[in-house]
C-alpha cells in the first residue's frame, strides 16, 4: 500500500492539518463556510496559547482545596501548628532551661498564675517543661520518620519493582531487621551509644524502615502489574522513571498515612525511651517527664497525665492529618466535578 | 505492496517454561500499510505485539527468530537502544483504555511525558505539542481537558488519549493490540477510523490486533490469520472474504454474523467451530486438527507447510487443494 504522503516525513510541523491559522477565532455569526468545518478542530484549540500552558497547578490547588474543607483534618492540622508554634516559641516564653527548680514544688496546675500548669516534685514549672518536650518530640518524630522513610522507600521500590532474586535478598534482610523486636532493639542500639537525641533519632529511624518497606514493596508488586505500567515501558521509560514518576504517585496514598503515623510512633518511642530513663538526660521530654511522674501518680496525677494528654492529642492530631492528606490526594476518592 | 519492508518477522518462538504460545511467526510489514492479525483468544495475537515490542513477562523467552524493524534486528538491541526505540519508533495501544492510564496523573502530563523523554521539549512546548495532540484524536475543548484526570474521561476519550499519547512522537510504526473491545459499537468506528486518519497523516505503518473480521475488511490492507500461535492463512481481505482457504478461516467466517446479507442471527444458531482451542496443547502436526472437518491421518503427524496458492497469499493446509474437500469444507462443515 504505497501512500503518497509516506515520503515525506516533516520534522517541524507535528501534522501539516495542523498548522491551522492561529489568529484569534472570529467573534460570532461564522459564514457558511465556518459552520460546515467548525467541528474539524474544536473551536477553542485555536486559543491554545502560551497562556493555557501556565495553568497546570490546577490539580495541586484542588487537593489542597479537599485537604481544607476536612473538619478532621483541619482540627488535627491546627492542633500540630500548635504543638509546632509551641515548640517554635519555647526558648522565647521560657528562655531559662526547663530543668532549673524555680519555685516551690507541687503547686498544683490552676492555683498559680505565675505557673498555669504548676510545678513537679523538684519544683521545675511544668509548662515550660511541656513546651519544651514539643521541641524534642517533634524533632525525633520528624528526622527519624524521614530516615525511615527514605530507607524503607529504597529498599521497598526496588525490592517490590525489579522482583526475581533483587526481591528475595531484601526480603531477607526487612525479615532479619523484623525478627527481633524492635523496642529491644531501640533499647540496644541507644544503649551501645552514648544516649543524646541523634543516637536516639538514629535508632527510631532504623528500627522504622522495615515497616515502610514492606509496605512499599507490596504495593509496587501490585501496581508493577497494572496496563499502565505496560504502557509506560512501551512508551521506552527507564526503570527509575517508571519507579519514580508512574508507580510512586500511585503508591502514596498509603505510605502518607504510615508516616503520618510513623511521626507518632517515633513520638512514642521516644517518650517510652526518656519514660525508661534513656533518653538525653540533659533535655526534658515529655516521656522523661511522665517518668518523673509516674512514682507520685496517686498524688500529683497531673505530672503524668499533661505530658501525657500532650501526647495523646499529638499522635491523635498526626493521624487525623493522615486521613485527610490521603482523601484529598486520591482523586478517585474527591467527589468533585 | 511496493514500499520497503518496514518490519520483518521471521521464524520468532515465544516460549513459556511449558508451552510455546507463538511458534515459527512470519510476517511483514511495509511502510504505510495496516496489517491485521486475527484470531480467537489463546492464539498468540498479543504476545506477538509484546514480543515486538520486547515486552514480554518474565517467564517468556524469545527461542528463535528476528525482527527486523528498519534494518536492526530488535532482539540483538540491548535495553537502552531498545527504550529508546519504544514509544518514539514502535508504540503501542492496549487493549483497556480504562487501565491503561496512569490514574493519578492527569492526561497532559501523561502525554507531556513521552515528549519530553523523546524529543526533549521544554514543559511549555511539551504541554501546546500534547494540546495539539488531543485536538488531532478529536477531544473537545483541549486545553481543559489537559487538565483532567483519566477517571473524568469516558472509555472512548480514555482510547484517543492513548492513542494521542502513542502518536505524540510520531512513531513510524504503530501496534494496536484489540483497540476497540472494550468499547462501545459506536465508538469502536470513530476510533478505527481515527487510527486509520493518523496512519495516512502521519504516515505509520500500522498492526491491528482484533479478533473482529468486521474491522478487518473494512481497515487492513493485509490479514494474517493465526491460530495456536501459527500463522494459518495469509491474504488480502478481498481475496480472504471472497474466498478462504484454511478450514480455521472459514469457520471464522461461519461463525460471524455479517457475512450472509439475507441471514439474521435470530433465525438460527450461528455455526461454530466445535471445540476449543486448547486441543492445540500437545499436537505434533497441524495445531487446528482436532477441530478440523477435513481432517486426514497425516495432518497429526507433521505441521503442514505454507502454500503459495496465489499471489500475496498464503495457507497452511495441504488437504484443501485436494479434489472434493474445497466443497466438503465450503459447506460451512
Amino acid at each position: 500500500m504505497s501512500n503518497p504522503d509516506t515520503a515525506e516525513r516533516a520534522p517541524v510541523v507535528l501534522n501539516p492539518a495542523l498548522a491551522y491559522d492561529r489568529s484569534p477565532p472570529k467573534p460570532d455569526a461564522p459564514t457558511p463556510n465556518e459552520e460546515r468545518w467548525s467541528n474539524v478542530h474544536a473551536p477553542d484549540a485555536m486559543r491554545a496559547t502560551t497562556a493555557s500552558a501556565e495553568t497546570g497547578t490546577t490539580s495541586a490547588n484542588r487537593a489542597l482545596r479537599v485537604f481544607l474543607r476536612n473538619p478532621n483534618a483541619m482540627t488535627g492540622l491546627i492542633f500540630l501548628v500548635l504543638v509546632v508554634a509551641a515548640a517554635l516559641l519555647a526558648p522565647v516564653l521560657y528562655p531559662e532551661d526547663p530543668l532549673s527548680m524555680v519555685a516551690r514544688p507541687f503547686i498544683w496546675p490552676g492555683t498559680n498564675s505565675t505557673y498555669p500548669l504548676g510545678t513537679d516534685s523538684l519544683g521545675r514549672d511544668v509548662l515550660s517543661g511541656i513546651l519544651h518536650g514539643a521541641r524534642i518530640s517533634l524533632l525525633v518524630g520528624i528526622v527519624a520518620t524521614v530516615i525511615g522513610l527514605a530507607v524503607g522507600l529504597i529498599i521497598g521500590s526496588t525490592a517490590g519493582y525489579f522482583g526475581g532474586w533483587v526481591d528475595d535478598v531484601l526480603v531477607k534482610l526487612i525479615e532479619i531487621v523484623q525478627t527481633l523486636p524492635s523496642f529491644i532493639l531501640l533499647v540496644v542500639l541507644v544503649a551501645i551509644a552514648q544516649p543524646s537525641v541523634a543516637v536516639v533519632t538514629g535508632a527510631v529511624g532504623i528500627v522504622s524502615w522495615p515497616t515502610v518497606a514492606r509496605l512499599v514493596r507490596s504495593e509496587f508488586r501490585a501496581i508493577r502489574e497494572k496496563d499502565y505500567v505496560v504502557a509506560a515501558r512501551s512508551l521506552g521509560y527507564g526503570h527509575v522513571r517508571i519507579i519514580i514518576r508512574e508507580i510512586l504517585p500511585n503508591a502514596l496514598p498509603p505510605i502518607i498515612v504510615t508516616s503520618s503515623v510513623m511521626v507518632a510512633s517515633a513520638i512514642l518511642m521516644e517518650s517510652a525511651l526518656s519514660f525508661m530513663g534513656l533518653g538525653d538526660p540533659n533535655l526534658v521530654s515529655w516521656g522523661s517527664m511522665i517518668g518523673d511522674g509516674r512514682e507520685l501518680l496517686r498524688t500529683a496525677w497531673y505530672l503524668t497525665a499533661i505530658p501525657g494528654l500532650a501526647i495523646v492529642f499529638t499522635v491523635l492530631a498526626l493521624n487525623l492529618i493522615g486521613d485527610g492528606l490521603n482523601d484529598a490526594l486520591n482523586p478517585r476518592f474527591t467527589d468533585e466535578r | 505492496m511496493a514500499n520497503a519492508s518496514l518490519l520483518s518477522v521471521r521464524d520468532l518462538t515465544v516460549k513459556f517454561p511449558r508451552i510455546e504460545p507463538v511458534r515459527n511467526l512470519s510476517f511483514d510489514v511495509s511502510e504505510g500499510e495496516t496489517l491485521a492479525i486475527v484470531g480467537e483468544s489463546g492464539s498468540g495475537k498479543s504476545l506477538t505485539a509484546l514480543a515486538l515490542m520486547r515486552l514480554l513477562p518474565k517467564a517468556a523467552q524469545i527461542t528463535s527468530g528476528r525482527i527486523d524493524f528498519s534494518g536492526r534486528d530488535l532482539l540483538k538491541l540491548d535495553d537502552r537502544s531498545i527504550r529508546s526505540l519504544r514509544g518514539k519508533e514502535i508504540a503501542m495501544i492496549f487493549q483497556e483504555p480504562m487501565t491503561s492510564l496512569n490514574p493519578v496523573l492527569t492526561i497532559g502530563r501523561q502525554i507531556t511525558e513521552s515528549l519530553r523523554l523523546h524529543e526533549g521539549l521544554s514543559a511549555k512546548a511539551a504541554r501546546l505539542r500534547a494540546i495539539e495532540l488531543l485536538d488531532l484524536v478529536r477531544i473537545p475543548a483541549p486545553h481543559k481537558r489537559i487538565d483532567d484526570y483519566p477517571h473524568q474521561l469516558s472509555g472512548g476519550m480514555r482510547q484517543r488519549v492513548m492513542i494521542a499519547i502513542a502518536v505524540a512522537c510520531r512513531p513510524r510504526l504503530l501496534i494496536a493490540d484489540e483497540p476497540t473491545t472494550a468499547l462501545d459499537v459506536t465508538i469502536q468506528a470513530q476510533v478505527l477510523d481515527l487510527l486509520d486518519r493518523l496512519r495516512r497523516e502521519l504516515s505509520m505503518a500500522l498492526i491491528l490486533i482484533t479478533h473482529d473480521l468486521g474491522i478487518v475488511t473494512q481497515w487492513a490492507d493485509n490479514v494474517v490469520v493465526m491460530y495456536a500461535g501459527r500463522k494459518v492463512e495469509q491474504a488480502l481481505p478481498e481475496a480472504l472474504f471472497a474466498d478462504p482457504l484454511h478450514p480455521y478461516t472459514r469457520g471464522l467466517l461461519n461463525a460471524s454474523p455479517r457475512l450472509k446479507d439475507d441471514y439474521h442471527y435470530t433465525d438460527g444458531p450461528l455455526t461454530e467451530i466445535p471445540g476449543s482451542i486448547v486441543s492445540a496443547i500437545g499436537e505434533n502436526g497441524c495445531p487446528f486438527a482436532p477441530r478440523c472437518p477435513i481432517v486426514r491421518s497425516g495432518c497429526r503427524t507433521r505441521v503442514p507447510d505454507l502454500l503459495v496458492p496465489a499471489e500475496d497469499r498464503l495457507v497452511a493446509c495441504p488437504v484443501i487443494f485436494a479434489e472434493g474437500e474445497r466443497h466438503v469444507a465450503a459447506r460451512g462443515l
